[in-house]
């Protein structure tokens, strides 16, 4: 498999701050990739590199094989669709896709055609004399996306482009922009903070926190298998139970929590005995009332709310404790009968919770 | 309700007077004045002799071509320095240096426009402090006469209507996102492409109306033609100017006055006519 994109040991600094420290990563040809970090976390300089705005102070960029250090962006194989879109206010739709064609040298005729075909398979056919002010939200978004895939770009590169949509249109564009790359099958390098968009839509997602990759994988890694404790509680929601080992059993450890719980749950590298440990449990790992309790970590729980939503609806629930923990309630009507107040049991499988060491 | 209607013209009042006075009221007896002329026997009647003169006489629509031409170099030549001036100002500059360049830009507007004037003449004549210097580095051998031709002329009107292209200019490309910018860059286009089809497009309003006022206020000049053009560069105001001092002639004066009017409106017009545009839209 070919890259089309290499990044070699990328580092950023503005004065003292490190915005992008020491990044290293390979886009395959073809795939859906996203960088996903909670804001100011370096992703957009990360791609202003790429797209050439900025210069790295050290690290190498490939693209296709051919270095890209001091090539300006009207230069590289790559386009970028802005976060606001920046398309021209001064042209019509034709004319904005038109715009690199030109700059390419293209025949009128030749750019003709190939404005009809690109609007045909963003799906506006027939909207090249219409004006940027008359197009909805979600027709910006395709007009902006078509005018960078005319050019037929080695990698094309987005800038949180959904972040301005409202949030039915937003769940619509996902499912819109990962059909469009499956056929097109240009390599998109996709930029977000919302770990939906970015779990939906790529074959590969690279979280990233305070300028450095934490981990790289297909998002069922991600959600699965987090890497780091940053991971576990960045993708996806996750309850945090704080407590130290008292026993390791295999890649198994026994951990005992502060409210005096006793857990037996899959353990990344590092727990050593009697460490601190930070436990990560996802809210559909717990089963409520479970009837075969061989082999589970058991407790009680006090509902405290239920927090209705669809198939996304949970219960907070408070230990005797106090500590509060989020579980899925699926919707089956089998637990219909829950109620504020009552007292539940809880289990969970132990493959099914992570443990980091704590961190300091 | 009545109450605040006496308000209004309370208020209202003084815009109203102003104009009414000061400008309706003179520029309708300037009108009549213009018509009037004296027949073959001393006697005063209505006429249209003097607009006639304008015509006939080549030298009276000579200046004013000649007028015309020069104010709408002096518009084009303002326009090439304002906007990179501009440019730099609204985009590149940080926050704090651009209100300190704003200010080094208003500062020469705070000394009347006759000492600007008497500061370049000191510059610029033979005995002045240009040809000191020059003389002193052994540049030249004899002084030069620097004041008194055209191109003085051009540069000292460049520079009393530099401002008012300058303005305009910084508030509409205050407005320009900078992702359009880097949005055509990444398109492939290079710095003059992003010029000619983004930022002068986007600029275009501001453009006009900071060129209506330089064209204007050159057109309507007196000092720094009178002043730095010498005897040979006559302006079409000093034609005015003489008609009214010098020649004790009014109806002409008038008559003049009312051309420069209705040309300078016409050149304006053909002008938004050219670049497809609305005085409506530029004023907004």
């Amino acid at each position: 498999m070919t890259n089309d994109l290499s990044v070699r040991n990328m580092v950023k600094r503005f004065g003292d701050f490190t915005a992008v420290d020491d990044v290293t990563f390979d886009v395959p040809t073809g795939s859906f990739f996203s960088i996903l970090g909670p804001s100011g976390c370096g992703k957009t300089t990360l791609l202003r590199m790429i797209a050439g705005f900025e210069g790295p102070t050290s690290g190498a960029i490939e693209i296709r094989g051919k270095d890209m250090l001091g090539v300006p962006p009207n230069l590289r194989p790559v386009n970028l669709v802005f976060q606001h879109l920046a398309l021209f206010p001064m042209m019509d739709v034709a004319g904005n896709i038109a715009f690199g064609l030109k700059r390419r040298g293209f025949g009128s005729a030749e750019i003709k055609k190939k404005i009809e075909t690109m609007l045909e398979r963003v799906g506006l056919p027939g909207f090249g004399n219409k004006q940027i002010n008359q197009l909805s939200g979600g027709q910006k978004q395709r007009v902006a996306i078509a005018r960078c895939l005319v050019l037929e770009p080695s990698v094309l590169l987005l800038d949180e482009p959904l972040g301005a949509l409202d949030l039915k249109l937003r769940e619509q564009m996902k499912v819109e922009l990962k059909k469009l790359q499956a056929k097109v099958g240009t390599t998109f390098i996709y930029i977000t903070h919302d770990q939906s968009e970015a779990l939906v839509m790529s074959d590969h997602v690279a979280v990233m926190n305070n300028g450095r990759f934490e981990q790289v994988g297909t998002p069922q890694e991600l959600y699965g298998k987090p890497a780091t404790p940053f991971v576990a509680k960045f993708v996806g929601d996750n309850n945090i139970w704080s407590g130290h080992v008292t026993q390791q059993i295999d890649d198994h450890v026994l951990v005992s929590t502060d409210e005096g719980y006793s857990f037996r749950t899959k353990a990344h590298g590092s727990c050593g005995d009697g460490n601190r440990v930070d436990l990560f449990l996802r809210p559909e790992a717990m089963r409520i009332e479970p009837r075969n309790k061989e082999g589970l970590n058991t407790f009680n729980v006090i509902v405290k709310s239920i927090l209705f939503d669809g198939a996304n609806s949970r219960l907070l629930t408070v230990t005797k404790e106090d500590h509060e923990l989020l579980v899925t309630l699926p919707q089956n009507r089998k637990f219909d009968y829950i109620e504020p107040g009552n007292e539940i049991a809880i289990g969970w499988h132990p493959e099914s919770g992570i443990c980091f060491e704590a961190e300091a | 309700m009545k109450r605040s209607r006496l308000v209004f013209w309370i208020f209202f009042a003084p815009v109203i007077m102003w104009l009414l006075l000061l400008i309706v009221l003179p520029h309708l007896d300037l009108l009549t004045m213009s018509f009037r002329g004296e027949n073959d026997y001393g006697d005063m009647v209505w006429t249209i002799e003097n607009y006639m003169n304008f015509f006939t006489e080549p030298v009276y629509w000579l200046t004013f071509v000649r007028t015309a031409l020069y104010a709408i170099i002096t518009t084009f030549i303002t326009f090439l320095l304002a906007m990179p001036v501009s440019f730099y100002i609204a985009k590149l500059a940080r926050t704090r240096v651009q209100g300190a360049l704003m200010i080094l830009l208003l500062l020469p507007f705070w000394v009347s426009e006759l000492v600007r004037i008497y500061g370049w003449m000191i510059l610029l004549r033979e005995s002045g402090v240009l040809n000191f210097f020059m003389l002193k580095l052994g540049v030249i051998d004899t002084p030069i006469e620097m004041l008194y031709n055209d191109a003085t002329m051009i540069m000292g009107l460049v520079y009393t209507s530099m401002l008012f292209m300058v303005v305009p200019l910084i508030s509409v490309m205050d407005s320009l996102d900078d992702s359009l910018i880097e949005a055509a860059h990444d398109l492939g286009a290079g710095h003059l492409t992003i010029w000619r089809t983004i930022i002068i497009p986007h600029c275009k309003p501001g453009i006009t109306s900071g060129s209506i006022v330089v064209f204007m206020l050159a057109l309507g000049n007196y000092l720094t033609p009178n002043l730095m053009g010498g005897k040979n560069s006559l302006w079409f105001t000093e034609q005015i100017y003489n008609q009214f001092i010098a020649s004790f002639n009014w109806n002409q004066g008038s008559a003049f006055g009312f051309l420069l009017l209705i040309l300078s409106s016409l050149i304006i017009w053909a002008g938004l006519k050219l670049t497809g545009q609305k005085l409506g839209e530029v004023a907004s």
